[in-house]
This record gives structure tokens, C-alpha cells and sequence, in this order.
């Protein structure tokens, strides 16, 4: 009697714990059919804001060369020689999809320009303190703050002080500006942004990788991780690109006790390559 | 007058230059004014309950602290508080004044047509603040005594730039002068600031862009540090919240507070940012946020030689759909006799707000530059020109 009670409370356990491993399976594998489709669900479901939202809040920064040179590239010498190894290129698996962007060949030509002026008054934006423009500012290697609320998503950045607003009520763009126009909404656990109305100022990194006022960034961006972003975009210019072309990289959270986005107004480190011309009495 | 019409060229980079050095010290007059009741004050019909999805206070929106009201009381104001019918007649009379900075028909007039380039203050919504001063105590609305100032002597006191719109970046001499004369180390070796600019030490200032004021240049708008005075233009605020976070944007040169909400400690006092380092918590109804470890050139600029102690507290309380009280405690016990209060108003606006891309737009320094280099070569030339022939 006794044995035969132990017997079937076991056989219960058992049961039950096959219903749930059972079910597990069951959602597991719709899991992965939904997978093999446009978006695959993420294993990662991010904790929620008060209204409901994967709750992306946070002081996040990547950990790549994208920012040199977005493309596969070996280490090179210095921008300046007078750095020496410090500011040496550092080698960079690249965040294009493919490796290669696909230039038409007058933007290959005007890039190739833009390399050889990147450390001039004409050259690269960052150079002269000047907006970074998107997606660059995603990999700038500095860190960036999101304040998530249910109307705003702001994405606040060290560099230059610089700022996103994703609108999530869609707004239209009033005019051409240096981070562009971004609207955003949800789908899911991920996190879509629709940025365009850019200037064409902007380039992508330092070797003069760019687009024209043309582009149109879509972004999406989901945890996958309690400290860990996954960032891609698709990247679109009819007037710089053959194609659409994708890049990705992982962000990271900023895990230092009481990390705090600090300030870097670069005007003042950027003045003597603008303005440097224009002294009464040329330096050296 | 050549010195002018260069200076002028400087365009509208030049204007914000002259918001800078809020207490910028003037000889203070008599005054002592009876307080009138603080009931005059706008009261709220029902206090605002409006939470965001984490159950704080909801700031969030755009505001404007726009006004013409000056940090410090003028000495010969008697009141603490205008009627509406005083205030808009005061309004009425410094929008004038800022027209007048302009005069028709000159170059400076075609760079400097304020109300063109929205750079004239009536042109924003004014907040309808009857304070005749933003100060509230000490009582008399102004400035207490400088620690070891001699007590019958001149006291610092502000407010000569503020109201003056582009004065000192026109080049006249006026203005801008008392700034530099009793600025206690304003101007540095590296930068020296305001009186220069004036015209009356000649046109050092524009050897170099480095000699040229913060604001000119876009480094910043020193009147929006903490304690959050009107930038004079483009004075339009974006309070956006997340989960244990405050972000405040600053129109005029995209300035970004963000301030964390769980009291965290300040960050090391080796890090010394030009606004400040801020951290807040909310008590009951009210943002409280604490700003230390300002940059030296904050404290001998914006804050007239303040020292290293300062402390600002900002407090930041929603009173209805409308409007936002802001109030303010300066405390820096090396540098003044008591600790300062003051308050303002933050109303509302019409939104989005637009990038301002300050230093990447900035013709006027360039062109400023470029026009002395001009100058000094034709001058050259003249000289060469007029030496005997061989």
C-alpha cells in the first residue's frame, strides 16, 4: 500500500515533469520554425520597462575597429607619423556583411579622395569635432546612454555630446541634419529604427567610408543578453551604393559600479585643424 | 569703426558669446525692498499627478525658461514682484531695447536683425514670471557679499550682458568691460575673455580663435550650465525620463544633462565637466539634483571665480500640465557669506525640437578671423606702399 502510493506520486512527478519538458520542446521548436523565417525569436527576452517594453536602458559601447575602417583591414601606420605606434590602426575583422561595400565607382573615387584629406580641414568629421552621424555614432568607441521612455527612445552620446531621438509616434523630419530623422517602433523584442533626412556630411569612419544625403538607415536592435545588445542595419543609398548593404556588431553594457556617461566637448581639441589657417601668427 | 564693422562679421556665433559670465559683476546701488507676499506667484489650481510607466513624476515634454528676468534685482526696483500689467510693460521695453542694437542701414544691422535669425527674445514665449529677480534670497533679490569683501565696498552683481543681447559681441566697449575689470580671473593666459572683445584692448582677441569667447566658438552655452539660466536664443528645453533616468536637452548647442535618479555617488572629483558632475533622487513630488566638480573655467567664467566647494541644487517640480517650478541653491562657503536661492519658471512649448549644430555651422569665427587677416595684409601693403622708392 504503502509502496504502491510512493509508486504513483513518482509516476505524477514523472508525468508532469514530461509535460513541461514536452512543452518546452513544443515551444522550442515553434521557436525555431519561426526562426527559419525573416526574424528569428530571440532566445533572450529582455526584462520590461513600466510599460511593458524590452526595457534596453543603459550606458552601452562597442568593442570593435569599426570606427577606423568599417571594412575588413589590416594594422596600419599612424594618421599622423609623429604618434608612432599609439596611433597606429588597429587591425579590424570589419562589421560589413560580405567584407566589401558595394560602391558605385564615382563614390569609390570620391572615398579613395576622401582618404588622402582625412586628417584636414575637408577630412574626416570626427577630426573636427563635428557630428558623428548615424550608424557611426553606434560604434564610435565611446559609450552611449539609452533613456527609454513610451514617446522617446533618446540614445545620448559621449562623443561631441551628441544625440538621437527616436520618435515612437512617427514624426516626419522637418529638415536635413548631421544624425538624421529616426522613427521608431517595436516588433517584438527587437527595437526598429527608420533614419533618414541625413546631410551627407557625415562619414562612417576614419579612412572616409561615407554615403550621400541619400541614405537611409534601418536598424534593429534587440538584447540578447542582460548586458549585451545585438545591432544590425541595413544601410541604403541609390546615389553611393550598387545594393543595400547590412552591418552588425554586438553592444556591450558598461559594467563599471556607478558607470556615468562623462563629457567630451571636443571643440577646443579640434580648433586648430579648423581655424588653425586663420591665426595671426602660424604656429611652429 | 573699423573695429566694429569686423567685429560684426562675427554673425550670430558672436551673440552667444555675450550670455556668458552670468553674475558678471556690476557696482551694486542701494536698495533693501520690502518682500511682498510669495502668494503673488502663480498658484496651482491642483498639483500635478502625472507618473511615467515607473511611477515617478512625469517632467517629460518641451519647455521654454524664457524671460527677461534678471538674476539679480535691479537696484532701483522696489518690488518683489511685478503686476502682469508692470511685467508686460517691462517686456514691451526690453525687446525694444534689444531692437535697438541694431541700427538700420548698416552692415551690422543686416547681420544683426535679430527678429530674421529668431534671435530676438519676444520672438519664444516668455514665461510670465513676475519675480522682479530671479534670486529669492537673500530678500533684497540680490547677490549676498563675497567672503572678505570689505562689506561698504562694491559687491559683485549681475546681469549687465545678460539683457543686452549682442552688445559685447559687437565690439562695444561699454558693456563688456566691468565683466573683465572686476571678473576676479575670468580670463585666462589661454583664453582671455570678455573685456577684449570689447574693442578697448585692441583686436588681440581675434589673433587666434582660441582668444575668442566659449560661446563664439560652440564650446558651450555657459548660461545653461546648472544653475539653468535662458541662453538668450533658442531656449527651448526636452525633459525625456527612463527607468532611473532624467535627460534633459539643451536646444542651444545641443547641451545634454543626463542625470541619474538613484542618488549614485558623484563620479571621482579628478572628472571635472564644464557643467558640473549632477546626480539626482526625487523627493515626493520633486527632482532634486546635485551638481559638483565643475570645471575651473566653469567656476571663473560662468560663476565669476567661484571656488572649487561650489554646490549647485536644482530642484525641479511639476505644478500642472503648464508649467514646471524651478528652484536653485548656490552654495559655495569660500566664496560667498551665505548660500543663494532663486527660482523660475519652465512653461511649455511646441515641440520637436532641431539639431543644433553649433560648432560645425560656425561661419562667423572663420569669417571673423579670415576678415582680420584681410585687414592686416591690406594694411601691410599701404605701409610698403608708402615707404620712399629705392
Amino acid at each position: 500500500m504503502r509502496s504502491r502510493v510512493w509508486g504513483f506520486a513518482i509516476s505524477l512527478i514523472v508525468a508532469s515533469a514530461c509535460t513541461v519538458m514536452l512543452v518546452e520542446v513544443v515551444l522550442h521548436g515553434q521557436a525555431r520554425g519561426a526562426g527559419q523565417t525573416a526574424q528569428p525569436a530571440p532566445a533572450y527576452r529582455a526584462p520590461r520597462t513600466g510599460d511593458g517594453k524590452p526595457n534596453l536602458s543603459g550606458i552601452w559601447q562597442s568593442m570593435n575597429e569599426a570606427n577606423w575602417n568599417i571594412e575588413p583591414h589590416s594594422a596600419d601606420f599612424p594618421r599622423l607619423l609623429a604618434m608612432g605606434a599609439a596611433d597606429a590602426m588597429p587591425p579590424g575583422a570589419g562589421i560589413v556583411e560580405g567584407g566589401t561595400i558595394p560602391y558605385l565607382p564615382a563614390a569609390l573615387q570620391k572615398r579613395k579622395e576622401n582618404y588622402d584629406k582625412r586628417i584636414t580641414r575637408e577630412g574626416d568629421p570626427e577630426v573636427k569635432c563635428y557630428l558623428p552621424g548615424v550608424p557611426r555614432a553606434m560604434y564610435q568607441n565611446m559609450p552611449f546612454q539609452i533613456i527609454q521612455g513610451p514617446e522617446f527612445i533618446m540614445m545620448a552620446f559621449q562623443y561631441a555630446g551628441a544625440l538621437r531621438t527616436i520618435y515612437m509616434k512617427p514624426t516626419p523630419g522637418p529638415a536635413d541634419s548631421w544624425m538624421g530623422w529616426s522613427n521608431g517602433k517595436w516588433e517584438g523584442e527587437t527595437l526598429v529604427i527608420d533614419t533618414k533626412d541625413f546631410n551627407g556630411l557625415a562619414w562612417f569612419d576614419r579612412v572616409g567610408n561615407f554615403a550621400s544625403d541619400k541614405l537611409h538607415v534601418v536598424e534593429r536592435i534587440t538584447a540578447s543578453g542582460p548586458d549585451h545588445l545585438a545591432y544590425e542595419a541595413t544601410i541604403e543609398d541609390p546615389q553611393t551604393f550598387s545594393r543595400p548593404w547590412k552591418i552588425s556588431f554586438p553592444l556591450y553594457r558598461r559594467k563599471e559600479a556607478n558607470a556615468r556617461l562623462l563629457e567630451f566637448k571636443c571643440v577646443e581639441f579640434s580648433e586648430e585643424v579648423v581655424y588653425g589657417h586663420l591665426r595671426k601668427v602660424p604656429l611652429n | 569703426m573699423n573695429c566694429r564693422c569686423l567685429a560684426s562679421l562675427g554673425a550670430l556665433a558672436l551673440a552667444v558669446g555675450v550670455a556668458a559670465g552670468l553674475m558678471a559683476p556690476q557696482p551694486m546701488a542701494g536698495q533693501a525692498q520690502t518682500a511682498q507676499p510669495r502668494a503673488a506667484a502663480s498658484a496651482p489650481a491642483k498639483p500635478w499627478t502625472g507618473k511615467t510607466p515607473e511611477g515617478v513624476p512625469d517632467l517629460q515634454g518641451y519647455w521654454t525658461n524664457n524671460s527677461y528676468t534678471p538674476l539679480q534685482r535691479d537696484p532701483n526696483m522696489t518690488k518683489e514682484f511685478f503686476t502682469k500689467e508692470e511685467l508686460a510693460a517691462d517686456e514691451k521695453r526690453r525687446a525694444a531695447q534689444q531692437e535697438e542694437q541694431t541700427t538700420p542701414g548698416t552692415t551690422g544691422d543686416v547681420h544683426y536683425d535679430f527678429t530674421q535669425f529668431s534671435l530676438d527674445r519676444s520672438q519664444t514665449r516668455l514665461t510670465g514670471n513676475l519675480r522682479t529677480s530671479m534670486i529669492t534670497d537673500p530678500p533684497n533679490g540680490r547677490l549676498p557679499a563675497r567672503v572678505g569683501a570689505d562689506a561698504g565696498a562694491a559687491a559683485p552683481a549681475a546681469g549687465g550682458g545678460r539683457g543686452a543681447g549682442g552688445a559685447g559681441g559687437r565690439g562695444a566697449a561699454g558693456a563688456a568691460a566691468p565683466a573683465a575689470a572686476a571678473g576676479g580671473g575670468r580670463g585666462q593666459a589661454a583664453a582671455p575673455a570678455g573685456g577684449a572683445r570689447g574693442g578697448g584692448g585692441g583686436n588681440a582677441t581675434y589673433d587666434q580663435v582660441q582668444n575668442i569667447s566659449i560661446g563664439s566658438r560652440c564650446i558651450w552655452s555657459a548660461n545653461t550650465v546648472p544653475i539653468m539660466m535662458p541662453p538668450g536664443y533658442n531656449p527651448a528645453y526636452q525633459i525625456a525620463q527612463g527607468p532611473g533616468v532624467v535627460m534633459i536637452l539643451i536646444e542651444n548647442q545641443h547641451e545634454v544633462r543626463v542625470i541619474p535618479t538613484d542618488n549614485r555617488p558623484h563620479a571621482p572629483s579628478g572628472v571635472k565637466p564644464w557643467l558640473g558632475d549632477s546626480t539626482g533622487h526625487w523627493e515626493g513630488n520633486t527632482l532634486v539634483v546635485e551638481t559638483v566638480n565643475y570645471n575651473p573655467r566653469t567656476l571663473t567664467g560662468t560663476f565669476q571665480g567661484a571656488s572649487d566647494q561650489l554646490k549647485v541644487t536644482e530642484r525641479f517640480t511639476r505644478i500642472d500640465e503648464d508649467s514646471i517650478r524651478y528652484e536653485f541653491t548656490v552654495d559655495d562657503p569660500k566664496t560667498w557669506v551665505q548660500p543663494w536661492k532663486g527660482e523660475m519658471p519652465f512653461v511649455k512649448i511646441n515641440g520637436p525640437i532641431f539639431e543644433h549644430a553649433c560648432h560645425e555651422g560656425n561661419y562667423g569665427i572663420a569669417n571673423t578671423l579670415n576678415a582680420y587677416r584681410q585687414e592686416e595684409k591690406k594694411a601691410a601693403e599701404a605701409a610698403k606702399a608708402a615707404q620712399p622708392a629705392k
